[in-house]
Protein backbone atom coordinates (compact mmCIF):
# COMPACT_ATOMS: atom_id res chain seq x y z
CA UNK A 1 0.00 0.00 0.00
CA UNK A 2 0.96 3.36 -0.59
CA UNK A 3 0.46 6.27 1.41
CA UNK A 4 -1.11 8.06 -0.88
CA UNK A 5 -3.88 5.11 -0.91
CA UNK A 6 -4.24 5.19 2.29
CA UNK A 7 -4.93 9.05 2.65
CA UNK A 8 -7.04 8.68 0.07
CA UNK A 9 -10.95 8.84 1.97
CA UNK A 10 -12.80 5.12 0.83
CA UNK A 11 -15.25 5.32 -1.77
CA UNK A 12 -19.41 5.88 -0.38
CA UNK A 13 -19.60 2.16 -1.96
CA UNK A 14 -16.84 0.96 0.53
CA UNK A 15 -18.51 2.93 3.36
CA UNK A 16 -21.76 1.37 2.89
CA UNK A 17 -20.65 -2.13 2.62
CA UNK A 18 -18.81 -1.26 5.60
CA UNK A 19 -21.55 -0.20 7.56
CA UNK A 20 -23.56 -3.04 6.69
CA UNK A 21 -21.07 -4.93 7.85
CA UNK A 22 -20.92 -3.27 11.27
CA UNK A 23 -24.51 -3.57 11.62
CA UNK A 24 -25.36 -6.66 10.43
CA UNK A 25 -23.00 -8.86 12.85
CA UNK A 26 -24.51 -6.83 15.66
CA UNK A 27 -27.60 -7.38 14.50
CA UNK A 28 -28.68 -4.42 14.58
CA UNK A 29 -30.34 -4.85 10.68
CA UNK A 30 -31.18 -7.44 8.75
CA UNK A 31 -29.70 -7.56 5.27
CA UNK A 32 -32.86 -9.57 3.88
CA UNK A 33 -34.84 -6.01 4.68
CA UNK A 34 -32.42 -3.87 3.50
CA UNK A 35 -33.27 -6.28 -0.03
CA UNK A 36 -36.96 -5.91 0.67
CA UNK A 37 -36.77 -2.33 0.74
CA UNK A 38 -34.48 -2.19 -2.27
CA UNK A 39 -36.95 -4.49 -4.40
CA UNK A 40 -40.02 -2.14 -2.99
CA UNK A 41 -38.69 1.20 -5.10
CA UNK A 42 -37.21 -0.81 -7.87
CA UNK A 43 -40.38 -2.85 -8.83
CA UNK A 44 -43.56 -1.87 -6.86
CA UNK A 45 -43.58 1.51 -6.08
CA UNK A 46 -42.94 4.14 -8.66
CA UNK A 47 -44.06 6.36 -11.14
CA UNK A 48 -46.67 4.14 -13.16
CA UNK A 49 -48.81 4.30 -9.75
CA UNK A 50 -48.85 8.13 -10.38
CA UNK A 51 -49.76 7.54 -14.44
CA UNK A 52 -52.41 5.23 -13.06
CA UNK A 53 -53.67 8.07 -10.63
CA UNK A 54 -53.68 10.30 -13.79
CA UNK A 55 -55.05 8.01 -16.79
CA UNK A 56 -58.25 7.60 -14.10
CA UNK A 57 -58.46 11.39 -13.44
CA UNK A 58 -58.89 11.79 -17.32
CA UNK A 59 -61.35 9.38 -17.99
CA UNK A 60 -63.63 9.89 -15.04
CA UNK A 61 -64.39 12.94 -13.83
CA UNK A 62 -65.87 12.52 -10.77
CA UNK A 63 -62.89 10.78 -9.77
CA UNK A 64 -60.71 14.03 -10.88
CA UNK A 65 -62.63 15.65 -8.52
CA UNK A 66 -62.45 13.58 -5.63
CA UNK A 67 -58.36 14.00 -6.73
CA UNK A 68 -58.49 17.42 -6.46
CA UNK A 69 -60.35 17.81 -3.22
CA UNK A 70 -58.96 15.26 -1.73
CA UNK A 71 -55.68 13.67 -2.96
CA UNK A 72 -54.66 11.63 -0.29
CA UNK A 73 -57.55 9.94 0.01
CA UNK A 74 -58.42 9.54 -3.98
CA UNK A 75 -54.42 8.02 -4.35
CA UNK A 76 -55.41 5.55 -1.46
CA UNK A 77 -58.80 4.13 -3.40
CA UNK A 78 -55.99 2.64 -6.17
CA UNK A 79 -54.07 1.10 -3.23
CA UNK A 80 -51.29 3.64 -3.47
CA UNK A 81 -50.13 5.07 0.02
CA UNK A 82 -47.01 4.70 2.18
CA UNK A 83 -43.87 6.48 3.68
CA UNK A 84 -43.87 10.28 2.20
CA UNK A 85 -47.53 10.43 1.39
CA UNK A 86 -48.97 11.18 4.48
CA UNK A 87 -50.81 14.22 2.65
CA UNK A 88 -50.50 14.19 -0.79
CA UNK A 89 -52.26 17.41 -2.71
CA UNK A 90 -53.04 17.09 -6.02
CA UNK A 91 -52.74 20.34 -8.58
CA UNK A 92 -54.36 20.78 -12.22
CA UNK A 93 -52.44 21.98 -14.83
CA UNK A 94 -53.79 23.60 -17.70
CA UNK A 95 -53.71 25.54 -20.84
CA UNK A 96 -52.90 28.98 -18.71
CA UNK A 97 -51.79 27.60 -15.28
CA UNK A 98 -48.81 25.67 -15.09
CA UNK A 99 -47.88 24.20 -11.67
CA UNK A 100 -43.99 22.56 -11.07
CA UNK A 101 -42.87 20.81 -7.88
CA UNK A 102 -39.46 20.85 -6.22
CA UNK A 103 -38.07 20.68 -2.48
CA UNK A 104 -35.16 23.92 -2.49
CA UNK A 105 -34.35 21.73 1.31
CA UNK A 106 -33.40 18.28 0.91
CA UNK A 107 -35.63 16.16 -1.69
CA UNK A 108 -38.88 15.61 -0.69
CA UNK A 109 -41.16 13.82 -3.03
CA UNK A 110 -44.53 11.72 -3.36
CA UNK A 111 -42.94 7.80 -2.75
CA UNK A 112 -45.84 6.25 -2.87
CA UNK A 113 -46.98 7.73 -6.47
CA UNK A 114 -44.17 8.75 -8.39
CA UNK A 115 -41.05 6.32 -6.13
CA UNK A 116 -38.07 7.96 -5.34
CA UNK A 117 -36.84 11.31 -6.74
CA UNK A 118 -34.62 11.77 -10.11
CA UNK A 119 -31.16 12.96 -10.44
CA UNK A 120 -32.29 16.42 -11.51
CA UNK A 121 -34.51 16.54 -9.14
CA UNK A 122 -32.30 16.33 -6.50
CA UNK A 123 -29.45 18.04 -8.13
CA UNK A 124 -27.92 21.32 -6.11
CA UNK A 125 -29.11 23.47 -9.82
CA UNK A 126 -32.40 22.67 -9.97
CA UNK A 127 -33.39 22.50 -6.29
CA UNK A 128 -31.83 26.65 -6.15
CA UNK A 129 -32.96 27.70 -9.50
CA UNK A 130 -36.95 26.78 -9.93
CA UNK A 131 -38.39 29.21 -7.32
CA UNK A 132 -36.09 31.85 -8.68
CA UNK A 133 -36.10 31.16 -12.82
CA UNK A 134 -38.74 28.89 -13.07
CA UNK A 135 -39.23 29.46 -16.95
CA UNK A 136 -35.71 29.25 -17.67
CA UNK A 137 -35.21 26.11 -15.80
CA UNK A 138 -38.32 24.52 -17.60
CA UNK A 139 -36.53 25.62 -21.00
CA UNK A 140 -33.39 23.96 -20.13
CA UNK A 141 -35.37 21.29 -19.49
CA UNK A 142 -36.98 21.37 -22.82
CA UNK A 143 -40.18 22.71 -22.21
CA UNK A 144 -41.31 26.19 -23.67
CA UNK A 145 -43.98 27.83 -21.77
CA UNK A 146 -46.33 30.54 -23.74
CA UNK A 147 -46.08 33.96 -21.63
CA UNK A 148 -49.34 34.12 -21.01
CA UNK A 149 -48.97 30.65 -18.99
CA UNK A 150 -49.07 31.67 -15.16
CA UNK A 151 -46.36 29.32 -13.33
CA UNK A 152 -46.76 28.20 -9.87
CA UNK A 153 -43.56 26.40 -7.87
CA UNK A 154 -44.54 24.58 -5.06
CA UNK A 155 -41.65 23.97 -2.47
CA UNK A 156 -42.34 20.96 -0.47
CA UNK A 157 -40.78 22.34 3.23
CA UNK A 158 -42.84 20.70 5.33
CA UNK A 159 -44.31 16.82 5.21
CA UNK A 160 -46.95 18.02 2.62
CA UNK A 161 -46.60 16.72 -1.14
CA UNK A 162 -47.25 17.18 -4.21
CA UNK A 163 -48.52 15.45 -7.13
CA UNK A 164 -49.16 17.43 -10.81
CA UNK A 165 -51.94 16.36 -12.58
CA UNK A 166 -50.87 16.76 -16.38
CA UNK A 167 -52.91 18.44 -18.81
CA UNK A 168 -54.88 15.38 -21.34
CA UNK A 169 -52.87 16.07 -24.62
CA UNK A 170 -55.20 16.75 -27.46
CA UNK A 171 -55.90 13.77 -29.92
CA UNK A 172 -55.83 11.51 -26.77
CA UNK A 173 -60.07 11.89 -26.91
CA UNK A 174 -60.50 8.16 -27.99
CA UNK A 175 -57.58 6.73 -25.32
CA UNK A 176 -59.17 4.02 -23.17
CA UNK A 177 -57.78 4.72 -19.65
CA UNK A 178 -55.17 1.78 -19.80
CA UNK A 179 -53.72 2.89 -23.18
CA UNK A 180 -53.45 6.25 -21.61
CA UNK A 181 -51.39 5.26 -18.89
CA UNK A 182 -48.20 4.73 -20.41
CA UNK A 183 -48.57 8.16 -21.79
CA UNK A 184 -47.92 9.68 -18.81
CA UNK A 185 -44.42 10.44 -18.13
CA UNK A 186 -42.96 11.02 -14.02
CA UNK A 187 -41.54 14.35 -15.74
CA UNK A 188 -45.11 15.18 -16.24
CA UNK A 189 -45.89 14.69 -12.56
CA UNK A 190 -43.59 17.09 -11.45
CA UNK A 191 -44.40 19.62 -13.61
CA UNK A 192 -41.39 19.46 -16.01
CA UNK A 193 -42.72 18.44 -18.90
CA UNK A 194 -45.83 18.12 -20.72
CA UNK A 195 -47.73 14.78 -22.00
CA UNK A 196 -47.10 13.78 -25.46
CA UNK A 197 -50.04 12.22 -27.46
CA UNK A 198 -48.44 8.97 -28.81
CA UNK B 1 -29.55 27.35 10.72
CA UNK B 2 -28.82 28.88 7.51
CA UNK B 3 -27.23 25.62 6.26
CA UNK B 4 -25.62 23.78 3.04
CA UNK B 5 -29.12 22.10 2.52
CA UNK B 6 -30.84 25.54 2.04
CA UNK B 7 -30.41 26.32 -1.56
CA UNK B 8 -33.22 28.10 -3.10
CA UNK B 9 -32.50 30.94 -4.71
CA UNK B 10 -28.71 31.20 -4.46
CA UNK B 11 -26.48 31.13 -7.84
CA UNK B 12 -23.89 29.11 -8.93
CA UNK B 13 -24.78 25.65 -9.27
CA UNK B 14 -24.91 25.68 -13.42
CA UNK B 15 -27.32 24.33 -15.75
CA UNK B 16 -30.27 21.55 -14.56
CA UNK B 17 -29.24 18.49 -15.20
CA UNK B 18 -31.49 17.18 -18.27
CA UNK B 19 -34.08 14.10 -17.07
CA UNK B 20 -33.34 10.93 -18.43
CA UNK B 21 -36.83 8.39 -19.30
CA UNK B 22 -34.41 5.10 -18.31
CA UNK B 23 -32.70 6.27 -15.20
CA UNK B 24 -32.63 3.16 -13.30
CA UNK B 25 -33.99 4.02 -9.32
CA UNK B 26 -30.23 3.05 -8.30
CA UNK B 27 -27.72 3.49 -10.37
CA UNK B 28 -25.08 1.30 -8.28
CA UNK B 29 -26.21 -1.42 -5.93
CA UNK B 30 -24.38 0.20 -3.24
CA UNK B 31 -26.61 3.44 -3.18
CA UNK B 32 -29.71 1.35 -2.65
CA UNK B 33 -28.09 -0.53 0.40
CA UNK B 34 -27.57 2.78 1.65
CA UNK B 35 -30.74 4.23 0.97
CA UNK B 36 -32.31 1.49 3.08
CA UNK B 37 -29.54 1.34 5.63
CA UNK B 38 -30.08 5.48 5.83
CA UNK B 39 -34.09 5.22 6.92
CA UNK B 40 -32.92 2.03 9.25
CA UNK B 41 -29.74 3.69 10.99
CA UNK B 42 -32.30 6.74 11.56
CA UNK B 43 -34.52 4.93 13.07
CA UNK B 44 -31.73 2.82 15.10
CA UNK B 45 -30.61 5.94 16.35
CA UNK B 46 -33.56 7.87 17.22
CA UNK B 47 -35.48 4.96 19.00
CA UNK B 48 -38.26 5.19 16.26
CA UNK B 49 -38.89 6.98 13.03
CA UNK B 50 -38.00 10.60 13.37
CA UNK B 51 -36.95 12.29 9.31
CA UNK B 52 -36.95 15.74 11.02
CA UNK B 53 -33.58 14.43 12.98
CA UNK B 54 -32.50 12.57 9.98
CA UNK B 55 -32.61 15.69 7.98
CA UNK B 56 -30.95 17.57 10.64
CA UNK B 57 -27.87 14.93 10.35
CA UNK B 58 -27.85 15.71 6.78
CA UNK B 59 -27.51 19.38 7.04
CA UNK B 60 -24.93 19.45 9.64
CA UNK B 61 -22.46 17.44 6.95
CA UNK B 62 -19.60 19.19 5.55
CA UNK B 63 -18.97 20.21 2.01
CA UNK B 64 -17.38 17.06 0.96
CA UNK B 65 -19.77 14.89 2.70
CA UNK B 66 -22.80 16.64 1.73
CA UNK B 67 -22.28 17.16 -2.39
CA UNK B 68 -19.29 14.93 -3.36
CA UNK B 69 -20.44 12.15 -2.24
CA UNK B 70 -23.95 12.36 -3.95
CA UNK B 71 -27.38 12.08 -3.03
CA UNK B 72 -27.13 8.35 -1.38
CA UNK B 73 -23.50 9.19 0.08
CA UNK B 74 -25.44 12.26 1.99
CA UNK B 75 -27.43 9.58 3.10
CA UNK B 76 -25.14 7.21 4.42
CA UNK B 77 -22.84 10.06 5.88
CA UNK B 78 -26.28 11.13 7.93
CA UNK B 79 -26.67 7.83 8.84
CA UNK B 80 -23.22 7.64 10.07
CA UNK B 81 -23.58 10.55 12.09
CA UNK B 82 -26.60 9.75 14.00
CA UNK B 83 -25.12 6.53 14.58
CA UNK B 84 -21.89 7.89 16.15
CA UNK B 85 -23.70 10.42 18.02
CA UNK B 86 -26.22 7.70 19.26
CA UNK B 87 -23.23 5.82 19.72
CA UNK B 88 -23.78 2.53 18.04
CA UNK B 89 -20.47 3.44 16.12
CA UNK B 90 -17.69 4.84 17.69
CA UNK B 91 -16.20 7.83 15.79
CA UNK B 92 -14.09 6.38 13.20
CA UNK B 93 -15.39 3.20 13.24
CA UNK B 94 -16.87 2.81 9.54
CA UNK B 95 -13.93 4.68 8.07
CA UNK B 96 -11.68 1.46 9.99
CA UNK B 97 -13.77 -1.17 8.15
CA UNK B 98 -13.85 0.44 5.27
CA UNK B 99 -10.15 0.57 5.19
CA UNK B 100 -9.85 -2.67 6.23
CA UNK B 101 -12.25 -3.78 3.28
CA UNK B 102 -9.28 -1.97 0.90
CA UNK B 103 -6.80 -4.35 1.87
CA UNK B 104 -5.17 -1.93 4.54
CA UNK B 105 -4.63 -3.08 7.88
CA UNK B 106 -6.60 -0.32 10.53
CA UNK B 107 -7.33 -0.75 14.19
CA UNK B 108 -10.91 -0.55 15.02
CA UNK B 109 -12.26 1.21 17.65
CA UNK B 110 -14.45 -0.60 20.20
CA UNK B 111 -17.73 -1.29 19.91
CA UNK B 112 -19.68 0.89 22.53
CA UNK B 113 -22.97 1.23 24.63
CA UNK B 114 -25.72 2.87 22.71
CA UNK B 115 -27.29 6.25 24.25
CA UNK B 116 -30.89 7.05 22.80
CA UNK B 117 -32.18 10.22 22.84
CA UNK B 118 -35.39 10.89 24.92
CA UNK B 119 -37.80 10.35 21.98
CA UNK B 120 -41.07 9.02 22.23
CA UNK B 121 -43.80 9.79 18.81
CA UNK B 122 -47.47 10.08 20.70
CA UNK B 123 -48.87 8.66 16.94
CA UNK B 124 -47.53 7.62 13.82
CA UNK B 125 -46.75 9.89 10.99
CA UNK B 126 -46.37 13.64 11.32
CA UNK B 127 -50.02 14.85 11.10
CA UNK B 128 -51.37 16.00 14.81
CA UNK B 129 -53.78 17.56 16.41
CA UNK B 130 -53.96 21.21 17.07
CA UNK B 131 -56.79 22.14 19.52
CA UNK B 132 -55.93 25.93 19.02
CA UNK B 133 -57.87 27.93 15.97
CA UNK B 134 -55.51 28.71 13.15
CA UNK B 135 -53.89 32.04 13.78
CA UNK B 136 -54.50 32.85 10.00
CA UNK B 137 -57.57 32.00 7.66
CA UNK B 138 -57.05 31.80 3.72
CA UNK B 139 -56.46 35.23 1.48
CA UNK B 140 -54.43 36.81 4.57
CA UNK B 141 -51.27 38.59 4.57
CA UNK B 142 -49.14 37.24 6.44
CA UNK B 143 -45.07 37.79 6.46
CA UNK B 144 -42.35 35.11 6.98
CA UNK B 145 -40.77 35.91 10.21
CA UNK B 146 -36.86 37.38 9.35
CA UNK B 147 -35.05 34.85 12.21
CA UNK B 148 -32.50 32.57 11.88
CA UNK B 149 -33.31 29.56 14.08
CA UNK B 150 -29.85 27.54 15.78
CA UNK B 151 -31.38 24.60 14.92
CA UNK B 152 -32.74 22.38 12.19
CA UNK B 153 -35.90 24.69 10.60
CA UNK B 154 -38.18 24.33 8.22
CA UNK B 155 -38.59 28.02 7.29
CA UNK B 156 -36.23 28.79 3.75
CA UNK B 157 -33.87 31.50 3.91
CA UNK B 158 -35.26 33.14 0.84
CA UNK B 159 -38.75 33.44 2.24
CA UNK B 160 -37.70 35.08 5.23
CA UNK B 161 -39.06 38.75 5.66
CA UNK B 162 -41.04 38.60 2.49
CA UNK B 163 -44.93 39.09 2.67
CA UNK B 164 -46.84 36.34 1.02
CA UNK B 165 -50.73 35.11 1.03
CA UNK B 166 -52.22 32.15 3.02
CA UNK B 167 -53.38 29.60 0.30
CA UNK B 168 -54.27 26.57 2.28
CA UNK B 169 -54.66 25.46 5.13
CA UNK B 170 -52.73 22.47 5.48
CA UNK B 171 -52.95 19.76 8.31
CA UNK B 172 -51.17 20.44 11.40
CA UNK B 173 -48.04 18.84 12.04
CA UNK B 174 -45.46 18.03 14.48
CA UNK B 175 -43.01 21.00 14.29
CA UNK B 176 -39.94 19.91 12.62
CA UNK B 177 -37.46 22.67 14.58
CA UNK B 178 -37.82 21.05 18.45
CA UNK B 179 -38.95 17.44 17.10
CA UNK B 180 -35.65 16.95 15.31
CA UNK B 181 -33.68 17.82 18.48
CA UNK B 182 -36.15 15.30 20.49
CA UNK B 183 -37.39 18.71 22.06
CA UNK B 184 -41.42 17.62 21.65
CA UNK B 185 -43.40 17.44 18.84
CA UNK B 186 -45.41 20.76 19.96
CA UNK B 187 -47.51 20.18 16.99
CA UNK B 188 -49.15 23.05 14.88
CA UNK B 189 -50.83 24.61 12.31
CA UNK B 190 -48.99 24.52 8.65
CA UNK B 191 -50.30 26.96 5.62
CA UNK B 192 -49.27 26.92 2.00
CA UNK B 193 -47.91 30.77 1.92
CA UNK B 194 -48.34 32.15 -2.19
CA UNK B 195 -45.40 34.57 -2.75
CA UNK B 196 -45.19 36.54 -5.78
CA UNK B 197 -41.38 36.07 -7.50
CA UNK B 198 -41.12 39.91 -7.21
CA UNK B 199 -41.39 40.02 -3.52
CA UNK B 200 -39.12 37.14 -3.25
CA UNK B 201 -36.51 38.23 -5.89
CA UNK B 202 -37.12 41.56 -7.13
CA UNK B 203 -38.80 43.97 -9.64
CA UNK B 204 -36.78 42.18 -12.04
CA UNK B 205 -37.76 38.38 -11.31
CA UNK B 206 -39.22 36.13 -13.68
CA UNK B 207 -43.38 36.41 -12.97
CA UNK B 208 -44.21 33.55 -10.86
CA UNK B 209 -45.73 32.35 -7.96
CA UNK B 210 -43.83 30.39 -5.48
CA UNK B 211 -45.31 28.22 -2.63
CA UNK B 212 -44.32 26.88 0.78
CA UNK B 213 -45.57 25.18 3.62
CA UNK B 214 -44.83 27.25 6.61
CA UNK B 215 -45.43 26.68 10.16
CA UNK B 216 -47.67 29.26 12.46
CA UNK B 217 -44.58 30.18 14.57
CA UNK B 218 -42.52 30.87 11.34
CA UNK B 219 -45.55 33.94 10.15
CA UNK B 220 -47.03 36.97 11.36
CA UNK B 221 -49.89 38.76 10.51
CA UNK B 222 -49.23 42.10 8.36
CA UNK B 223 -51.82 44.68 10.02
Amino acid sequence: MTTRESEERPSPALRAEALEQLLTERKLIDPKVVDSMITEYETNVGPLNGAKVVAKAWTDPQYRRRLLEDGTAAIKELGFSGPQGEHIVVVENTATTHHVVVCTLCSCYPWPVLGLPPSWYKDPAYRSRVVKEPRTVLAEMGLDLPEDVQITVHDSTSEVRWLVLPERPPGTEHLSEERLVPLVTRDTMVGVAKVEAP
Amino acid sequence: MDGIADMGGTDGWGPVRAPRADEPVFDQSWQGRAFAMAILSSRLACGGPNPDAFRHALERLDRAAYLDDGYYGRWLNGAELMLTESAFLAPGALEARARNLRGEHVEEPPVREPVLPDYKRTATGSLRTVNTEPAFAVGDRVRAKDISPPGHTRLPRYVRGHAGVVDVIQPAAVFPDTNAHFLGENPQHVYSVRFDSRELWGAKAEPAMVTAELYESYLEAIA
